[in-house]
């Protein structure tokens, strides 16, 4: 059965699939998958330790409110919230947004709310007796969390962040409809255009989603080895 | 927003509240069939995975780590475009002969998310302490046999929430499969959208179904932890 595909497709859009249609236009492929997925990392990151922080916040209400957010965007397909953010956003903003900024927002809003369990986890896997130990030295509560708690939890968070990245880059393919350039969309317009080799493309494009995220998860879980020889010692 | 006028009406009643339930009722399908055969699957990769046969070991490891990283999107586009160069001929055309796009869907949404369920399962069989294994063994089970009996049941108990987390992920992915084609809930709150121009509603339709399924399921999830795991743990 491998022997009926024919690659040579893959040959001839090879560059097409990895940086689009730079320089001579946008640029697309999986120079843009992970553009989108680095920076909605870098920005649910910001909003994971936020909401994170926010959904144990001592005043019931903030709690409330945070928790209640998550669990509704935990609730959503990834899909729903990127068609709330390219139908609302220009509704409410009265000008469109670029598509590439569409989904980044999407992804940050999406992963934020997945990144806050991560962090909350992380702060409460800290023992309680360090932010008793920080506060009767005289910290404030922000202090011991900033001074104390975080930079531990953080290093404990690494290997879950990773894995976070690994499933961005998974849900970047979604732009896709959205028409963003990025290798999944590439990818289906190749297809458009020669039609007879679907079977090679999508093989070929799995591949590549393949390495990179295989290279990421690989690397969160030496990680997490060394992370707990650390702690062990 | 100031000048939209909103018209809940569109969405609570008549044509278009009819292709939102009946893409609800689709959703729930895909989902269901899929997560049955998914489980099956996965427990058939996760004892693999567990062989004392390196190859076979080799095989469900390799299964496990090249579906869970690759995107579900590009997966359901290769069973939908690409199956046919890959599948036998006659397996091809009975597909076609049902409904192709969500036949796709269903092999797409069941190999990845099985790949997620073997890796539940195995850790779930991982912590029966190996002891069990040790005396099923000694009392003369076969390793197949040991795995049915003694160690499956107890580990199929501590599986099921991670099982209802990966049922809940399954259904919020079935989304996806609007991108072939099926009418499931998302597609038609799409649809709603383009006859009507009403985005608002019909997102929040679809949204509130949504998120009020998970949370309801999340509950009874918790229920069971509480009431039927605790007590087993507790022992």
């Amino acid at each position: 059965m491998v022997a009926g595909l024919d690659f040579t497709v893959i040959k001839d859009n090879l560059l097409y699939f990895f940086i689009g249609r730079y320089p001579g236009g946008p640029l697309g492929g999986v120079a843009l998958t992970l553009y989108l997925a680095v920076a909605s990392l870098v920005l649910s990151f910001i909003g994971g330790l936020i909401l994170g922080l926010l959904s144990i916040s001592r005043n019931w209400v903030v709690k409330w409110v945070s928790v209640t957010f998550i669990n509704a965007v935990r609730g959503m397909p990834l899909l729903m919230v990127i068609f709330w953010m390219y139908f609302l956003w220009p509704a409410m903003m009265g000008r469109p947004m670029p598509e590439s900024q569409t989904v980044i927002l999407a992804l940050t809003f999406f992963t934020s709310a997945y990144m806050s369990q991560i962090v909350r986890a992380g702060i409460e896997g800290i023992p309680r007796g360090q932010m008793e130990a920080a506060m009767s030295t005289g910290l404030h509560y922000r202090q011991a969390m900033t001074h104390v708690i975080l930079p531990q939890a953080l290093r404990n968070m690494i290997p879950s962040f990773v894995n976070q990245f690994v499933s961005m880059i998974k849900d970047t393919s979604l732009a896709f409809i959205v028409g963003v350039d990025e290798l999944t969309h590439v990818a289906t317009q190749v297809n458009n255009r020669t039609l007879i080799y679907p079977t090679e493309i999508f093989l070929f494009i799995a591949l590549i989603y393949f390495v990179i995220c295989y290279a990421f998860t690989s690397l969160s879980r030496w990680l997490e080895h060394r992370l707990a020889w650390r702690k062990a010692i | 927003m100031l000048k939209y006028k909103f018209d809940w009406a569109v969405v609570t009643s008549g044509t278009y509240f009819e292709w939102l339930v009946s893409g609800l009722k689709v959703t729930i399908e895909l989902s269901v069939v899929s997560i049955a055969l998914s489980f099956l699957i996965g427990l058939v990769i996760a004892v693999m995975r567990m062989s004392h046969v390196k190859p076979v070991r080799w095989i469900a490891h390799g299964y496990l780590e090249f579906f869970r990283n690759t995107p579900l999107l590009v997966q359901i586009f290769f069973w939908y475009f690409g199956s046919y160069k890959v599948l036998p001929k006659a397996v091809n055309d009975w597909l076609v002969e049902q409904n192709f796009e969500f036949a796709s869907a269903v092999i797409a949404l069941t190999i990845y998310t099985s790949a997620f369920i073997a890796e539940d399962i195995r850790s779930g069989v991982l912590s029966i302490p190996k002891e069990q294994m040790e005396a099923a063994r000694s009392s003369g089970f076969s390793y197949i046999r040991s795995m049915r009996y003694i160690i499956l049941p107890q580990a199929v108990r501590l599986t099921i929430p991670p099982l209802v987390n990966q049922f809940l992920n399954l259904t919020k992915n079935s989304s996806l499969a609007m991108t072939i084609g099926v009418a499931e809930l998302t597609y038609q709150a799409r649809q709603v959208e383009s006859y009507t121009f009403k985005a608002f509603e019909a997102f929040t339709a679809a949204t509130l179904v949504y998120v009020v399924l998970s949370s309801v399921i999340t509950l009874l999830v918790n229920f069971y932890n509480k009431r039927v795991l605790q007590p087993m743990k507790g022992r």
